[in-house]
């Protein structure tokens, strides 16, 4: 494989944006048939070096050749002319067509220039069955499914072109073990037609069952290209962060926590339940205490949490929050309870792109204060100084606008924003999707910490490992059912995995 | 430094509103010559002033109502009623001259015109319609309302208190210049100093997140269509007070146009999201220079919408960041080619 020629060599590569030197001297190669993973920390440079690749961003310095041809890719759809096709960080897709229509849009089957639809969604269907093992009405719009399966959606695109090279950025942070197993299926097949892939990810273990070959980036700089078979995992680490990785040490077992707690109950929903989204469901949160939230995608673990945030409205059963009998049925008056929800959709329910990372810590705060008891100027300055310490939020500009952020430092601001309403019950949607893996550790830690001051947390997440590690009792979901909910002592990989599984 | 002062977002509008004021000199040398005159500043300046501040009240409503993501297309419509309501109010009454009666008069129709931004706000946050198309109907509607009022004629008055308003003088300027740095200055107040801007344009950025986030989407949307309302009703009166008359069929016609384009020059982007009030009053003053401008330089009438179509789409195109890049990356491109042949001959 190696004395092959690369199909795509990217050297010299510097990007520049406004105060912020994104990728310094970068070079990255990948050979046909290979699966090559692009490694670093939130905001080492990942995505911006994709971005310029696929015409995203332009080219500060630095040359691409793609099979010997030197390249001057200047938009999207030269990218995808060339043969690179990608599947973004933030799913690209419009939610209000439908699944057929996002899969072929811009190239629809066509006679004598109109759109054949049955056509279309027999094709859809068939891609979808065939290459992705998904069997889903593509006629429903995509606003209709789960992330994950929007995801799988922008996959299905990105397949359907004539590719040599396939992007993906980080298109696992989203999905459950079994579809990351099926991803990975396809992306074997895929492999073995000579397709090249650059694959980003934050999970190790992804990283060494799938990928041939590691480039590795810090701070925007390149450290090194190496195969994935002589890399130790702690050696990635170290040169991923540049130190010694003392958070990766077992985080304190949940169990040890001292029995703060009385048992005294923050929250009760008896039989609450949505229509269409989740069945009536019972479910007791005690102070200070952590439920986990596991199952598969589309098994109604954001769809419950919604309920109880008042997101959507619950039409059946009854909330009690600390014991007063009060119902919820905005956002707003969940917030007031003390309740508070960070969505596992970035970018269309949590950040506000326009505004400022500053303006994104305070928003909910200020909103529960009302237009008029404003925060002042000064303590907004130092809120932000505080959490961006805190989260170690990059870069450390509280006046950068918040879409010019990576992905996962996005995610620590929704984060601050929650944490700064010091709320007593805390939802946490995938709360560690697309966060590095130091970043990822420190937040498992403050949630446990958090909790031992009496905050509940409810903690929803497809990596069940993570469910495990952090919760006092694990509510498995499956088929929009709240089917088992396990104590401490039933709590096990295994056992967990079965009562997902239906066993 | 350069760079900071050309990324300003002030930027780009003063330097057209400075060309557009130095164009004007070549035609008239005494331009920017302003005397004193029975206590009275006189000049082409304070003429521009005077004569834009409906349209910067307008505006500064459309404002806040763009950067929630909406659009507010009635304003012309709002400036007829009020103007014709308060103009019938006073020309029905025994002494025109009274300033009850013409307070009444200015209280009613100001009402009216919140009645009318809270229609407009029923319609958009409350039943939950397009904002383009919600405001459409009070377009229409309110046009005909404007024409019952007046039956279709021209009502004329003769109140020295009426005239006041848009024709009087305080000190040394026009009245019409203090509302208009009234409205401006609350405007500037309740979105800087109080968190309604912040709401404003959170949820013209992302409306999900912000109901997320507790921020009640609804009572802020209401807020910026009354404000808009009560804007255009402003307008309307210092319009009609202006030429002492109010014309049912013509006022305020075209408004909405000119005040969005003003908006849009100013800097606020028309998806919703951050706005720009002080933008929005230099681009008003754009509009109201080039209109200036065109009678002036005498443009035959049957071409001036095309010149004042022309310098507009110039102007969008000086702002517009994408058209700039695109004109420096030609350039930087074909240097870049020569000089990659001139390595390749080497
Ligand atoms: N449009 C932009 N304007 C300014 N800075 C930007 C812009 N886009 C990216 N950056 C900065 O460039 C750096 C690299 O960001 P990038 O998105 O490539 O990180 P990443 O490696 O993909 O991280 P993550 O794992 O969190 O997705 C960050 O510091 C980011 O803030
Ligand atoms: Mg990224």
């Amino acid at each position: 494989m190696t004395e092959q020629n690369p199909i795509l060599d990217m050297r010299g590569i510097h990007k520049r944006f406004t105060g912020v030197v994104a990728l310094k001297d970068v070079k990255f190669r990948l050979f046909p048939g290979e699966v090559h993973a692009l490694m670093g920390e939130n905001g080492a440079g990942k995505s911006t070096l994709i971005k310029v690749l696929t015409g995203v961003h332009d080219i500060n310095e630095g040359t691409v050749t793609m099979e010997g041809k030197q390249l001057a890719i200047s938009s999207p759809l030269e990218a995808q002319e060339a043969g690179i096709t990608t599947v973004y960080q933030e799913v690209n897709l419009c939610t209000n067509l439908s699944v057929a229509e996002n899969i072929f849009i811009g190239r629809e089957p066509r006679r004598f220039g109109r759109i054949l639809w049955k056509e279309m969604n027999r094709r859809a269907e068939q891609l979808l069955a065939e290459r992705l093992n998904v069997s889903i009405d593509v006629t429903l719009p995509l606003a209709s499914y789960s992330v994950a399966v929007q995801q799988l959606v922008a996959i299905a695109r990105a397949l359907n072109i004539s590719a040599k090279v396939l992007i993906l950025d980080e298109p696992t942070s989203s999905l459950d073990a079994n579809e990351v197993r099926e991803l990975f299926t396809v992306m074997r097949k895929l492999k073995e037609q000579g397709l090249a892939i650059l694959f980003v990810t934050h999970f190790l273990d992804q990283v060494y069952e799938i990928s041939d070959r590691i480039s590795i980036l810090r701070g925007g700089e390149f450290v090194g290209e190496y195969l994935a078979a002589e890399l130790p995992r702690i050696d990635l680490v170290l040169k991923m962060i540049g130190k010694d990785l003392h958070l990766l040490a077992e985080l304190p077992k949940s169990g040890s926590k001292e029995e703060s707690r009385n048992g005294e109950a923050f929250l009760q929903a008896s039989s609450l339940g949505r229509k269409g989204a989740i069945e009536p469901y019972d479910l007791n949160i005690a102070r200070g205490e952590i439920i986990g939230f596991a199952g598969l995608l589309g098994s109604g673990r954001t769809e419950s949490a919604r309920l109880l945030f008042g997101a959507d409205r619950a039409d059946a059963g009854e909330l009690t929050v600390e014991g007063t009998g009060g119902k919820i049925d905005s956002p707003r008056q969940a917030i007031r309870q003390g309740i508070a929800f960070c969505s596992e959709n970035r970018k269309t329910e949590g950040i506000i792109a326009d505004l400022t990372v500053r303006e994104n810590i305070v928003l909910a705060l200020q909103a529960s204060r009302g237009w008029f008891r404003t925060i002042s100027r000064k303590r907004q300055d130092e809120i932000a100084d505080e959490y961006i310490k805190a989260l170690n939020i990059n870069p450390k500009n509280p006046e950068q606008l918040i879409k010019n952020l990576s992905g996962g430092n996005q995610q620590k601001v929704l984060l601050a924003r929650w944490l700064l309403m010091e709320p007593k019950l805390l939802i946490l949607d995938e709360p560690t999707r697309g966060i590095d893996i130091g970043a990822k550790a420190e937040i498992q830690k403050l949630v446990l910490a958090l909790s031992r001051k009496g905050m509940s947390v409810l903690f929803i997440s497809s990596e069940l490992e993570e469910v495990l590690r952090v919760s006092d009792r694990i509510a498995v979901l499956r088929d929009r059912h709240l089917v088992k909910m396990m104590t401490a002592e039933e709590m096990s990989h295994e056992n967990v995995m079965k009562a997902i599984a239906g066993g | 430094m350069w760079n900071r002062i050309s990324k300003h977002h002030l930027f780009w509008p003063l330097m057209v509103l400075a060309a557009l004021l130095l164009f004007n000199l070549i035609y008239k040398p005494a331009f920017f010559s302003i005397r004193i005159q029975g206590g009275h500043l006189y000049g082409s300046l304070i003429d521009i002033l005077n004569y834009g501040a409906p349209l910067i009240l307008v505006a500064i409503g459309m404002t806040l109502v763009i950067a929630t993501g909406g659009i507010d297309l009635s304003v012309g419509s709002i400036v007829a009623i009020s103007g014709a309501v308060a103009c019938l109010l006073v020309s029905k009454s025994a002494d025109q001259n009274s300033l009850g009666i013409v307070l009444t008069a200015v209280a009613v129709s100001l009402g009216l015109a919140i009645v009318c931004g809270l229609w407009n706000g029923v319609l958009v946050a409350g039943v939950g319609m397009q904002a383009i198309i919600a405001t459409l109907i009070l377009m229409v509607a309110g046009r005909g309302i404007a024409q019952l009022v007046t039956s279709g004629q021209i009502i004329t008055v003769s109140s020295n208190p009426y005239e006041y308003i848009g024709a009087g003088w305080l000190a040394l300027l026009p009245f019409s210049i203090f509302i208009v740095a009234a409205v401006w200055l609350a405007a500037a107040w309740l979105t800087r100093r109080t968190a309604l801007g912040l709401f404003i344009e959170s949820v013209g950025s992302n409306a999900t997140a912000s109901r997320l986030a507790g921020i009640r989407s609804r009572s802020v949307i209401f807020a910026v269509y009354i404000f808009c309302g009560l804007c255009a009703g402003m307008a309307g009166l210092i319009l009609s007070s202006n030429v002492s008359s109010a014309d049912g069929n013509n006022a305020g016609l075209w408004y909405e146009l000119d005040a969005i384009l003003a908006v849009v020059i100013g800097g606020t982007s028309l998806n919703g999201g951050r706005f720009y009030l002080s933008g929005t009053v230099v681009g008003a003053l754009i509009i109201q220079t080039l209109t200036t401008t065109i009678y002036m330089i005498g443009v035959p009438p049957e071409i001036t919408l095309v010149v004042k179509a022309f310098v507009v789409f110039a102007v969008c195109l000086v702002q517009s960041e994408k058209f700039r890049n695109v004109l420096t990356s030609k350039w930087r491109k074909r240097r870049y080619q020569a000089e990659r042949e001139v390595t390749h001959h080497v």
